[in-house]
């Protein structure tokens, strides 16, 4: 019998309809039953890419634990948009302690559960990129060295956005901040800086690392299923356009995050013990400046005279990733 | 049983039987000693179920514990000095929240200029994080402390410091008697958390509060200290009465009956303290002893009691508020009042506090020569050399290795 492959082309996203999918191949968000680990009624700003990533990547870790699941959470937008008591968007049991120090606390809740004979409660630690790539970043590495059992969620949205906008170690060249501003000969965040955070963990030798969008739901919740069938350290960073901070449209957050992987500006893979495992292949290649236009943190890169050469440099970066992890697709790939 | 040990074994014995389930471990001379012991017996399995988790920082040790804690584990860990400093926010974190973490603090110098003896800055530093503090005046109480402490953070859900002088008290061996494990089993229930996370209840712990609620929350906090200030007394009550021993308690006095003058003072420079008293008084000074025990909460009731109607107060404390003077002094000065005080900082980073120092401190008390604040042994050459030097040089240097090189020049010969 001859077989078709099916091409799930719809409005040009490459997303998959469920209703196209078998009933044990849909998303955990597409179920009713699906947890609303945080709920609705929370204060996060029209279009906010980590309140999505964190709904996704919660529900999809309370399915993979059967309901089973401690979060514990970094100072930073997530946990200020979520808990303007009396009410709290947490239908999961909730610690935040600190900004730096998410990734101890999650280890001390593992230790505990551990003593008290409750294997089966698993601990997510989650932190923006700022808790995780610099304040956090101590406490983060020693989890990973000791490989204690907690996967660490860092929802990398570029930037200090809950204190209005300043540069982080994620924060990517050339991008206007309000502590890099689009000003004087090298406008924006400096070139040959930052860290490369999913590749850091890896060299610690954890199980498990994975990057994902909120573009792509069924690899988000793949990896944090993926995720949660191993024990020890794993980390997951999962890339959130933030509109606010990065001056984009609301409705553009998916699109951008989209754009993000399509142009290699943000590469889509997972690794264990180290080692890469799988890349998600760019489908639709598309220039940086396709991504870098629709967000005014680039605006001082476009116009006129505007700044072809910096410009040229980020298409460069992006080259290199595309390079680096065999992002482009092949015709065996489709 | 009685028996010969070194202090930060006898704490780690004590700690042993108090059945922790989380013990995070990150060294800092003096209190390391302690951490390595309850390592080697939970390697053992001797305390199963216990976890003990070595960090990468102390900053690191105490948001485990917090962890720990929050998730209904009984936490314990140690720590001094820098390490102390560099786990603040943390402390502040645990009190904040009310969980019920012990931690042994072997009291020891902040530097710069670095140093790693004892006195008790590091302590006063947390004075306002919302931990009850206990001061030990010896090995034996610092053991007999921490069973107790466990109990007081779990009744009231507040985090308490034990605290011991580093090397004087945790690096000295001398006898302590031990509690066997039933008797620290009938005094210590489990621990049964007000809060915890568990995911057939969930709860969501550590949200911001506004100012339409902060101070309360802050009030309730302060109001269980006060609650401590009942509890203490009663649980070391508790103790004596299972134990034979009189430890814990708010404060100590000693001599007191008579005395007109009175010495306040915290941890192992009392015993230093009463030999003095007891030599002058011998020689008919009507002088007494009222050692503090429970720093945070500070029992001003009782010291007041203890302190009304004397006629001077002299406070010796290894800390001082810099630009100010003393930070118990300023304390005791709150509950006494009127009374004639006078702070006396000595011990600082370590130097001993003797006998002939504190007798020459209370000749000159005697004869109305001490002043309200002044330093127990300093050495009023070295400090006139260097302020000479930084006046008439601009680029003077650093003003603690001025000192010691200054210290370690030749002598003259006095002959």
């Amino acid at each position: 019998m001859s077989e078709t492959r099916v091409h799930f082309y719809q409005v040009g996203s490459f997303a998959v309809g469920n209703r196209l999918l078998s009933a044990d191949e849909r998303t955990v968000q597409s179920d009713r039953r699906r947890t609303n680990s945080i709920d609705s009624g929370h204060r996060a700003c029209q279009g906010c890419g980590e309140a999505l990533g964190a709904r996704y990547a919660l529900d999809a870790a309370m399915q993979a634990t059967g309901g089973q699941l401690v979060a514990v959470n970094a100072t930073g937008c997530l946990e200020v948009f979520s808990t303007p008591f009396p009410e709290t968007s947490w239908q999961i049991p909730w610690l935040h302690s600190l900004f730096g120090n998410a990734p101890a606390v999650a280890t001390g809740v593992a230790a505990a559960m551990r003593v008290k004979g409750r294997d089966q409660v698993r601990v997510v630690g989650q932190a923006g990129d700022g808790g995780t790539v610099d304040i956090g970043f101590g406490t983060l590495s020693g989890m990973f060295e000791r490989n204690d059992d907690v996967l660490f969620i860092c929802y990398d949205n570029e930037g200090y956005m809950n204190t209005g906008v300043q540069r982080s170690a994620a924060t990517p060249p050339a991008a206007r901040t309000a502590t890099t501003d689009a000003v004087g000969p090298e406008p924006g965040n400096p070139f040959g800086q930052g860290k490369d955070l999913p590749r850091i963990a890896m060299a610690h030798g954890i199980p498990y690392v994975a990057t994902a969008t909120v573009a792509d739901l069924h690899d988000l919740e793949r990896k944090v299923e993926r995720a949660m069938s191993f024990h020890g350290a794993r980390y997951l960073h999962v890339f959130v356009p933030c509109p606010l901070g990065w001056g984009a449209a609301s409705s553009e957050t998916i699109h951008l995050a989209r754009l993000a992987k399509e142009t290699g500006i943000f590469p889509v893979y997972e690794a264990e013990y180290g080692e890469v495992t799988g890349v998600t292949k760019i489908r639709r290649p598309a220039p940086v400046t396709e991504y870098l236009r629709l967000q005014r943190r680039y605006a001082h890169l476009f116009g006129h005279p505007g700044r072809p050469d910096v410009v040229a440099r980020l298409q460069a970066m992006a080259d290199a990733n595309i390079a680096r992890y065999g992002l482009l697709a092949t015709e065996e790939d489709e | 049983m009685l028996q010969q040990i070194e202090g930060s074994h006898a704490i780690a014995e004590s700690v042993a039987r108090c059945r922790p389930e989380v013990v995070c471990a990150y060294p800092i001379s003096p209190q390391t000693h302690i951490i390595e012991a309850i390592g080697v017996m939970v390697k053992e399995g001797a305390l199963a179920p216990c976890e003990f988790i070595n960090v990468e920082s102390e900053f690191a040790a105490m948001s485990v514990s917090i962890g720990a804690s929050a998730a209904g584990a009984r936490a314990y860990t140690a720590t001094a000095s820098q390490g102390l400093l560099f786990m603040i926010e943390a402390v502040y974190n645990a009190a904040g929240l009310g969980l019920p973490i012990v931690m042994t603090l072997a009291n020891r110098a902040i530097g710069a200029p670095i140093n790693i003896w004892n006195d008790h800055s590091d302590a006063m530093a947390v004075r306002d994080s919302g931990w009850i503090q206990l001061f030990a005046e010896t090995n034996q109480e610092a053991a007999d402390l921490h069973v107790q402490a466990f109990r007081l953070a779990e009744e009231l859900s507040v985090p308490v410091m034990v605290c011991m002088d580093g090397f004087i008290l945790t690096h000295a061996v001398e006898g302590v008697d031990l509690l066997d494990q039933e008797q620290v089993d009938g005094f210590l229930p489990p621990y049964e958390p007000r809060q915890v996370l568990d995911p057939e209840d969930p709860v969501s712990i550590g949200a911001m509060v506004g100012p339409e609620a902060f101070e309360e929350v802050r009030y309730l906090a302060h109001l269980r200290q006060l609650d401590a200030l009942d509890r203490i007394p009663e649980i070391a009550a508790e103790f004596a009465a299972m134990s034979g021993r009189d430890s814990g308690g708010l404060v100590r006095p000693y001599r007191l009956e008579d005395a007109e003058t009175v010495i306040v003072a915290m941890g192992s420079v009392l015993g230093t303290i009463k030999d003095a008293v007891d030599e002058r008084r011998d020689a008919g000074e009507r002088l007494g002893v009222l050692g503090i025990t429970s720093f945070r909460p500070f029992p001003l009731e009782a010291v007041r009691q203890a302190l009304a109607g004397r006629a001077r107060v002299i406070v010796v404390e290894k800390a001082f508020s810099l630009g100010m003077g003393g930070v118990l002094a300023t304390d005791v000065a709150m509950a006494i009042g009127t009374t004639t005080l006078h702070t006396v900082v000595a011990g600082l980073g370590g130097r001993p506090i003797t006998r002939t120092a504190l007798l020459d401190m209370l000749e000159r008390a005697r004869s109305g020569r001490l002043d309200p604040l002044s330093f127990l042994d300093l050495d009023e050459g070295v400090i006139a050399r260097e302020r000479a030097r930084m006046a008439t040089v601009r680029r003077s240097g650093p003003f603690a290795e001025n000192v010691l090189r200054d210290l370690g020049r030749p002598r003259e010969d006095p002959a």
